[in-house]
């Protein structure tokens, strides 16, 4: 330290100095690799964003300086106009958001309510159950991608041959055309009236599956703060099991259940691994979220500069999200006290 | 943001079992118990559904490229997929250890890095006042709600720049599995401040006062007596960063890309699906994901009431 040698006289200043400057020195090391490998690129990918930046400025040897293109790069993307088959900015990000929250929602709601039932009085092998459904949190997502990609796949796939032999037992033969989808490419939407191609349910099955169990142990925990003698209560009132539901389960559950619905639909946003390793965008791009369509723009096509502005979109986006969803958590907050 | 201010105040399951034992008296009527478990089966039918698949595939004695029906039980076992994986995974010249070796370094690099920088900036945040400590705490906060993605292509530009020539080696840093790992710092680095943070903040401050009281020295107290009692946050928090660059997928299939004596697990894995495989039998691709799988998800499933709470401050960042 500096200061030790300037301040003998002073014993007190000296300690108080160093009371000081002690804290900067504990953060320093994480500042300073923060600084080096986050900072600064998150600044450089700035400066990219307003260039044309692409694989002829690599050069360590007689570098190109990479042209000034101002707003550029930012009015391109707004505008869909890549030099890339299927892109449209603004479906993208309609679907990003909805895919977020209708996977929060199928997740809270299923969480909440096989909480429930594995919250109920009396019921034989709780702990067997609990250990089981905790399988898809262990597994990493990578391979959960990967496994669900092969289970979709149309003439392999154990979807469509578990689709086969139960219709099979109703008396359905296999070569029936509902039992051979193509669930990751099928170009015709499900629904006529639903512009979602049949690949995102597909997705949204595989990410309920791995999604609902954090939800049940939140919401575990959440039951069991809620005091026995409230339904007793309501039991002396009358009240019949919905009504219990609605009027104690809920308003316990509530505090504890949305500030967790908001993370996992920040999660969910940015949830790489489905979207890349299950459907890689197909069909024509229509399951492409953000994160996986910026990093296609540097890793496939090399458009450095272009997929830099999108990664700022993509910060200013997030940006939004977590100020609504924090005022969201903010109102509920007085709402628990 | 204040959602994810209380990462160990997550109910853990062992201990809910424990506390609802107690008020079992009532009995449930028999229809409905057969009913709940009719309901509880259905579920660990959809749960166990893809793993009892894989597993079936994996060790399917018929040796067949694709599968052309259910079977959930094979017709007798053989573990000739695995033998066939650790040998050669892929058609490239690289065995499973060789890959898992390579996943291991960038695992327990960024890991062990990640919590060692990470430790000691989490006290400063918990327990010393300085100024711009809200400011500091609201720039990691930031990084840490950002998709990995969103930093790893000026990354992969700034490592570029760097050739390192060391003992004989000479390589660029970006197509290195240092590159790689330093990436995977910059991720997990803000996510382990952030846990042994919070878990800092629920320490009794008792023990650091009476040590204060005794004459201990700002430095003595953290190394003597906030480390200890972290212990089990940094095994955590280290766990949760060595799952994430175990599994390391983006930056490293980006930043390595065709240079196979350097590919990870991961890189492998996605080589083996759909259509990037016509080569790969898919029992091959089953014995892979579980030889992948099996080490993390086994410490996971045993220390889960430990791992969960961590889990929900972004432990599994995209």
């Amino acid at each position: 330290m500096a200061t030790t040698s300037a301040a003998l006289p002073q014993p007190a200043r000296t300690r108080r100095v160093r009371r000081n400057v002690q804290p900067y020195l504990y953060l320093l090391p994480a500042f300073v690799v923060m600084g080096i490998i986050t900072f600064y690129p998150l600044l450089f990918q700035v400066w990219m964003s307003f260039h044309d930046f692409g694989l002829k400025n690599f050069r360590t040897v007689n570098p190109v300086p990479a042209p000034f293109i101002g707003l550029d790069n930012y009015v391109r993307i707004a505008e869909s106009k890549l030099q890339i088959p299927n892109f449209e900015f603004l479906r993208l990000v309609l679907f990003n958001l909805w895919w977020a929250f209708s996977n929060v929602v199928v997740h809270v709601v299923l969480g909440v309510l096989i909480a429930v039932v594995l919250n109920t009085k009396g019921l034989l092998f709780r702990g067997v159950y609990r250990a089981l459904f905790i399988l898809p949190v262990v597994i990493p997502s990578i391979i959960v991608a990967t496994v669900w990609r092969n289970m979709f796949d149309p003439d392999a796939g154990a979807v469509n041959f578990l689709f086969q032999a139960v219709g099979g037992l109703i008396g359905i033969p296999a070569d029936n055309p509902a039992f051979h989808l193509n669930w990751l490419r099928q170009a015709n939407d499900p629904i006529s009236f639903i512009p979602l191609p049949l690949a995102y349910f597909a997705m949204l099955t595989a990410n309920t599956w791995l999604g609902w169990p954090l939800n049940a142990v939140v919401a575990t925990g959440a039951l069991q703060s809620i005091p026995g003698d409230l339904y007793e209560a309501a039991d002396m009132d009358g009240a019949n099991g919905w009504q219990k539901f609605r009027t104690v389960t809920i308003p316990f559950l509530r505090p504890a259940m949305l500030p967790y619905a908001i993370y996992g639909f920040v999660i969910t946003f940015n949830l790489f691994f489905l979207p890349y390793f299950m459907t890689g965008g197909e069909p024509f791009g229509r399951t492409e979220i953000l994160v996986t369509q910026a990093y296609r723009l540097a890793n496939d096509r090399q458009l450095f500069g272009v997929a830099a502005a999108f990664s700022v979109y993509l910060f200013f986006l997030l940006l939004v999200v977590t100020l609504i969803t924090n005022r969201l958590a903010r109102a509920t907050k007085s709402y628990a006290d | 943001m204040a959602t994810i201010a209380t990462p160990r105040r997550l109910p853990l399951i062992g201990r809910a079992r424990a506390r609802t034992r107690g008020n079992e008296e009532r009995r449930m009527p028999l229809g409905r118990q057969i009913l709940m478990q009719l309901i509880c089966l259905f579920i660990t039918l959809t749960v166990l559904f893809p793993i009892i698949w894989i597993f079936s595939m994996s060790i399917d004695p018929r040796n067949i490229s694709r599968p052309d029906a259910l079977n959930l039980i094979p017709p007798g076992w053989s573990f000739d997929a695995y033998r066939r994986v650790l040998e050669q995974p892929t058609n490239n010249p690289i065995s499973f250890l060789g890959l898992a070796a390579n996943s291991l370094k960038i695992a327990l690099g960024s890991s062990v890095v990640a919590v060692l920088i990470g430790v000691t900036a989490a006290y400063a945040f918990s327990r010393l006042r300085f100024r711009g400590r809200e400011s500091l705490m609201i720039a990691i906060l930031g990084v840490l709600m950002l998709p990995s993605v969103a930093v790893i292509i000026p990354l992969y530009v700034f490592l570029n720049q760097f050739r390192i020539d060391f003992a004989g080696l000479s390589f660029n840093l970006r197509a290195s599995l240092l590159g790689v790992s330093l990436a995977v710092i910059s991720a997990q680095l803000p996510f382990a401040i952030w846990n042994l943070k919070g878990y800092l903040d629920t320490i009794p401050r008792d023990l650091e006062e009476a040590a204060a009281v005794d004459g201990a020295s700002q430095n003595q107290i953290f190394i003597r007596v906030v480390l200890p009692l972290s212990t089990p946050a940094i095994a955590v928090t280290g766990f949760l960063g060595f799952l994430g660059g175990w599994t390391e997928y983006l930056t490293a299939y980006m930043f390595i890309g065709g240079n196979v004596q350097d590919w990870t697990l991961s890189i492998a894995l996605n080589s083996m699906v759909g259509q990037f495989a016509r080569t790969t039998p898919w029992s091959a691709f089953a014995a892979f994901a579980i030889l992948f799988a099996l080490p993390v998800s086994v410490v996971f499933f045993f220390f889960q009431r430990y791992l969960v709470g961590g889990l929900a401050v972004g432990g599994v960042k995209g």
